[in-house]
This record gives structure tokens, sequence and C-alpha cells, in this order.
């Protein structure tokens, strides 16, 4: 138990996919602007990263590693699938990111409208791949990876909605012409990393 | 001061619409209304609002608030000088080695970031920012002794330029733009202002036998490894040539190794009764920063575990620049929490953090910096869901 709030705690603040990775930037960016749907994108990634890495770690674990396809005939024992990884692996997260559009689409049409097309792009959001990549380097068992998916995306919720109530109140700054936008948001999420430097070599 | 009223007034057609200095109006009218009250009014239409106390006024309260911070500061540092090395000195010795340190540090410090300031008025063309007058006397403080000069002239063009001017000037920064200065050093030379730099020392000069540049929290923090209960291996810190330096008084009065202006709990809580009595400072956040702290620092005790876990919670409260931080730092206006519910949850966090922090995370022997700098990103998101809370109490009242 104490393994697993360790591993949920670091993935959620120490591991920050946002602040420690820079990874997921490109949506973190861009649908940052108001904090509803940023919480929205954020409840959605951290739908997808907790449902796919769980599955993506039964498939790397009973089909793609070396010997892994033991358990379906002693003849496949032999067999290493770890080349196709990749391939696997994004078309799971892409299969996932239907569902969860469906889902979006029928519950909360509001929401789908706003996200637009950033919603069929999580397919794509780096950190979602980068967590299942992560998951494979690590020696999870299937429940703490499982805990590691929903952490790293909580996490991801975290700074996403962070970053969109400060630029909420920023409406209000005038900001010099040529920062203006995506500039002053590079700075201000680095300056953001700085506050979260705090959570670096935390031991626990 | 009537003279430099007439010499203003002299020189004031220069600078207005059609002058030879057009274009450092702004320059000019900084220092007229830093020098007096404008007597300008809002135009007679509409509501008017009209109050001795702008920002400028505002300012200055708060750096007399700071002042007997900075008093301590310089004569501690001259105290520190003479423990360190093993002399007598007298009072008048020990505040002229803590001017000859610190007023250079000053200087450099309104300089470089006064120069920054006038530089985008006079090309954004909009008024000189007062926030600087707080900032630049903050950033001292903060410092080490013996800080090379040079870094704290970067850390200064770094955090006005990128911290505050950035975003659009004073009232506009995210972060508190002096923590971000200490930060910027913090991580950019980190043997200069993390290492033994806390008492100043020239070279060539011989210290103590024994002596130690360790502050509190390095000790309290290697208690750790040796497992010695941190209060003995703070009480008997210094024997042999600073007996009970660091006992809880002394911490708490200040005379111990440190950041200029940091080291004294009391002359914090002085300066914080200014802040408060004026109505400058918010007492909920400093109430509230050194209950997050204590309260953490109960339950830590609580739960035991290594003698750094277990150090008696009021020792956190006047180690480090704690109370320094919860005064100074954290009730900072523009980086605060706004809502009134909003800076009890902003301060406590603070609190939280810092003993968290310190006592979880050997990287950092010292939380409150980036335990501010983290609460100062969460600010506006705390607000955010404040009002919003507020909003559906409301609605629901209203509906009923």
């Amino acid at each position: 138990m104490e393994n697993l709030i360790n591993i949920g705690v670091r993935s959620i603040f120490i591991d920050n996919m946002i602040f420690a990775y820079f990874l997921g930037m490109c949506s973190f960016l861009a649908i940052s602007k108001k904090v509803s749907t940023a919480f929205g994108l954020g409840v959605a990634v951290v739908f997808v990263l907790g449902i796919t890495i769980p599955i993506n770690w039964l498939i790397q674990n009973y089909v793609l590693n070396a010997g892994a396809l033991a358990w379906v005939s002693a003849d496949f024992a032999s067999i290493d699938l770890n080349f196709l990884q990749f391939i696997v692996f994004i078309s799971v997260i892409a299969a996932v990111v239907q569902l969860t559009e469906m889902a979006v689409e029928k519950f909360s049409p509001a929401l789908y409208g706003t996200l637009g097309i950033f919603l069929p792009l999580i397919a794509v959001n780096c950190s979602i791949l980068g967590g299942a990549l992560f998951m494979v380097g690590r020696p999870y068992n299937l429940t703490e990876a499982t805990v590691y998916g929903f952490g790293s995306g909580i996490g991801w919720l975290l700074a996403i909605v962070a970053l969109a109530g400060v630029r909420e109140k920023m409406k209000y700054s005038n900001v010099p012409g040529p920062l203006k936008g995506l500039g002053i948001t590079f700075i201000l999420v680095g300056l953001m990393s700085f506050g979260f430097l705090s959570f670096l070599g935390f031991s626990l | 001061m009537k003279f430099l009223r007439d010499a203003l007034d002299k020189a004031k057609h220069n600078f207005e619409k059609g002058g030879k200095w057009e274009k450092y109006y702004y320059v000019f009218e900084a220092f007229d209304t830093f020098a007096f009250v404008p007597n300008t009014t809002t135009p007679p239409k509409g509501a008017q609002i009209r109050d001795a106390v702008d920002m400028k006024r505002l300012m200055m309260t708060v750096i007399i608030a700071m002042v007997p911070c900075l008093i301590f500061g310089i004569f501690n540092i001259g105290y520190q000088h003479f423990l360190a090395i093993g002399q007598e000195g007298s009072i008048g010795e020990m505040f002229w080695i803590g001017l000859v340190q610190v007023v250079p540090i000053i200087i450099v410090s309104y300089a470089a970031g006064l120069g920054v300031e006038f530089i985008f008025a006079t090309f954004r063309r909009h008024p000189v920012n007062e926030g600087f007058l707080v900032t630049g006397m903050l950033i001292p403080l903060v410092m080490p002794p013996d800080v090379p000069l040079w870094q704290v002239a970067i850390a200064t063009v770094f955090a006005v330029i990128i911290g505050k001017e950035a975003f659009g000037g004073t009232g506009m920064n995210v972060v508190n733009v002096a923590l971000t200065a200490r930060a910027f050093l913090y991580f950019a030379y980190p043997v200069d202002i993390a290492g033994e730099v806390w008492t100043y020392l020239p070279e060539g000069v011989k210290t103590v036998e024994g002596y130690s540049g360790a502050t509190p929290l390095a000790i309290a923090a290697n208690s750790i490894t040796t497992g010695e209960n941190a209060v003995n291996a703070l009480t008997h810190f210094g024997t042999g040539w600073a007996d009970h330096l660091y006992s809880f008084e002394n911490m708490f009065l200040g005379l111990i190794p440190g950041s200029v202006g940091e080291t004294s709990t009391l002359m914090c809580l002085i300066g914080a009764f200014i802040l408060i009595f004026t109505g400058v400072g918010s007492w909920k956040i400093i109430v509230s920063v050194f209950a997050g702290a204590f309260g953490m620092g109960l339950f830590l005790n609580a739960v035991g575990g290594n003698p750094f876990v277990e150090l008696p919670a009021h020792y956190h409260l006047v180690m480090g620049g704690l109370a320094f931080g919860a005064v100074f730092m954290a009730t900072d206006p523009v980086t605060a929490s706004q809502t009134e519910t909003g800076k009890w949850i902003y301060g406590a966090l603070i609190g939280v953090m810092t003993v968290l922090i310190r006592v979880f995370n050997p990287a950092y022997p010292e939380g409150i910096m980036l335990a501010i700098l983290l609460m100062n990103v969460f600010a506006p998101l705390i607000d955010y869901f404040v009002v919003n809370a507020n909003k559906k109490r409301r609605l629901k009242r209203a509906t009923v």
C-alpha cells in the first residue's frame, strides 16, 4: 500500500509529465485559456492514461515481451514481438481515445464543442505514449501500472488547470506586443516549473 | 523641501508635450511623485476616490516594516563575524562591518532594478512602476552577506525583466519578483548561494578552532544520518567557540548566521505588526503560514520516524527564513490569493509545503522560497475555485 501511495505521489508531483518531462505541451499550451475547458481536457487525459497504461501493460507482458507468448503454447516461447511495441501502443491509445470521444460527445456536448480538434488529438498527446513507454521501462506490476497511469494523468491535469488559472488572470496584463500569446505563455511555464522544482529530489 | 519643489516645477516644461525631453516624461514624473504626493484628481465625472496613500506611500510602508530586519541584519553580520574569528568587537565595529557588506548589495540591487524600470518606462511609455521600491529592498535581505555583487545585479535584472516587465509591469507579475531573483541565483550559482557562505569572512582571516558555518536547518537535516536527537544536535553545536549558538532563544532573536535580513523571527514579527496595523499586509496570510507550518510539524511529530521528523514543531517556526517569507513574501498582494477564504488556503499550503520540503527533500535545506513560488502559481486557481463556490452558494440561495 505504501508503495502504491509512493508511486502515486511520485507520478503526480515529482515526475510531473509537464514540468519534469515537458510531455504533452501542444494541447497544454493550446487549451489552457479557460479553467473549465482545461479541466475537461485534463479529465479526458486522466481517463485515457488510466485506461491505456494497464491495457498496454497487459499487452507488453503477455504478448510483446520475449517469451511472453509461452502461455499460448510452448512453441511460441522463442518469439520476441518487441519490435511491434510502438504500433501496438499507438493503436490501443487511438482506440481508447475514440471511445472517450464518443463518451464525451454523448454526455457533455458543450465540452465536446470547446475541445474541438484537441479531443481526437489526445491520441498523439506525447504524455500518453510517453507514459506507456515509461511504464515499460520500470518494473511495475499491473496495480502499480494503473496507479502510475492515473497519477501521471492527475499531474497533467493539475498542471494545465494551474496554467489556465494564471492565464485567466493574465487577460488584464499589458504584455509587450511581441510576447503576446504563446511567447508569454512559454515564459510563464518556465517560471511555473521553478515552483515545481521544489518537488525535485523528494525522498519518500 | 521648497527648493526641491521649485527645481521640479522649473524643469517640468522640458518634459511636457513639445518639450526638449518629452520622451523622458515618465522618468521626470517618477521623481516628482516620489518626492511629493501628486495633486491630480480623477476627472470630474463618475465616482471619485482620492486618498493620500497612493501606491508609492503604500510601498514605503512596506519598506519601513523591513527596516527592523535590515538594521538587525547589519548588526548580526558583524556579530557573527567576530564570533567566527573569536575576537571581541564593540557594537560600533559590528555595525560597521555589517554596513560595509550590506550597503553595496542594496545599491547594486536598486541601481540594476531601477535602471531596467526606467528603460522600460521610457520605451513602453508607461509610468515608472513603484513596485520595485519594495523588491529592491527585499532582494538584499534574502541574499547571503558575502554574495558576489555581480550575481546580485544579474539576478535582479533577470527577475525584473522576465518575472515582471514581460508580464506588463507592476501588479501583473505572476510570481514574486524578489523570490524569482533568489531562485535564479539558487539554481544558476548553487555553490555561491547554498554553500557555506552565511558568515562574512574576509580572505586570509583565521577562524576560531572548531568553527563551522552549518545553519540550523543543515544540522537538523544532518541528524537524519547521524541519528542524534535534532534538538540535542542544535544545542551542542558551537561548543567551544559559541556555546548554545543555536538555542531556541538565539534562533528566535536571530543571533545566528544566515541571509542578511531573515535570521530574526522577532524583527519579522515587528515588521508583521507594522504591516497589519497599517492594513498593508494581510494578517490572514501571515497567521495561516505559521499555523500551516506548526500544524504540519505537529503532525510529523505524531507520526515520527527520524530525528528531523521528530523535531519539535515550534523549532520549525524560528529556523531558516520561514518568518521572513511569511511576513514579507507571502503577503505580496499581487501574487497571493485575492479572495479572503483563498488567503487562508494559500497561506496554510505554504506553511505545509515549507515543512515538507525541509524534512523530506534532501536537495534543498530550506523550503520557504520554493513553497511560496509554488503557491504563487496556484494562487489564481485557488481564487477561481473560491469564487465559483461562492457563486454556486448564492445561486442556490437565489433560486429557493
